[in-house]
């Protein structure tokens, strides 16, 4: 299953490092929800992950809401597991809240192939954009522009241009 | 006089395989090693990754010998591999200047045609 453009995003419920409990329901009056399948292991979902924070800071103030999820197979990738999760958390400082998804069905629902793969929802949970965060993980200079693209325009109610892009990064590591 | 040793073992579940082999082949070209063949080796499952001791994807030998030794945290198994850049950024692929300086060290100690 692949969530499309415009569709409204499965609901869920993850629990975080943290052990606070979060959902994507539209009800709580976020504009703008990202998701982004990410892990601890990927080295695209880490050359990726110092821009997708910045974005997390910097559009926290407008209300925008990111939340981190690892969906990968901690038996066979313990680098995933979530004691791993709550230890790099604990390391790093992060703007956002890392949920595990140990069923992997979110993952299965979103449709999500790779870490990092990018998705944001507007303030019905509909679906805005889902790719990648910008054209190059190697190029710091990016920015997140494809993300701060899709944000801006669901805060600002226009058109985004580019709702879709590839996804480029490490497979998810389903269970088998 | 023989051609260098070169090697990159990769997993089809990351998708830096043809970044990695164009970095390989433009260090040897800045070497002068330019004929230099770079073999291929695909690393299908579990137990291929087992038999050469796989750490991820791409992981490139010269002359056998692993351009950047497996960290301790690094197991065995398909994955993708986390290099350093020398500025310290993660990258998919090795640093271009690791690259150069372990075929050139390679080239001096094997003596490969140029």
């Amino acid at each position: 299953m692949t969530l499309s453009i415009g569709e409204v995003a499965p609901d869920f419920s993850l629990l975080d490092t943290e052990g606070r409990r979060w959902s994507v329901a539209h009800y709580d009056g976020a504009p703008a929800t990202v998701v982004v399948f990410t892990c601890n292991h990927c080295p695209y979902a880490l050359a990726w992950h110092d821009r997708i924070v910045d974005v997390a800071r910097e559009y926290a103030g407008r209300g925008v809401r990111v939340l981190a999820v690892n969906a990968n197979d901690a038996d066979r990738y313990p680098r995933d597991s979530f004691d791993a999760m709550k230890d790099r958390v604990a390391r790093e400082d992060w703007p956002m809240p890392y949920l595990h998804d140990a069923t992997q069905e979110v993952a299965r629902e979103y449709g999500a192939k790779v870490t990092p793969d990018v998705f944001v929802l507007d303030a019905e949970g509909r679906l805005r954009y889902r790719g990648a965060p910008d054209a190059d993980y190697d190029n710091p200079r990016e920015r997140a522009e494809w993300l701060r693209d899709a944000l801006d325009a669901v805060l600002s109610g226009s058109i985004l241009g580019r709702p879709e892009t590839k996804p480029v990064g490490c497979s998810i590591k389903w269970k088998q | 006089m023989r051609d260098l040793d070169v090697e990159l073992l990769w997993w089809e579940g990351c998708p830096s395989t043809d970044k990695a082999r164009a970095a390989v082949q433009d260090a040897l070209r800045d070497l002068g090693l330019d004929g230099t063949p770079v073999r291929m080796r695909e690393i299908r499952t579990d137990d291929d990754a087992l038999k050469t001791g796989f750490v991820g994807s791409p992981t490139i030998l010269i002359e056998g010998v692993d351009l950047v030794p497996a960290a301790a945290d690094e197991r065995i198994g398909l994955s993708c591999r986390v290099y350093r850049r020398r500025d310290g950024r993660v990258s998919p692929v090795p640093d271009p200047d690791d690259l150069r300086e372990a075929l050139r060290h390679a080239a001096e100690r094997t003596e490969v045609k140029p």
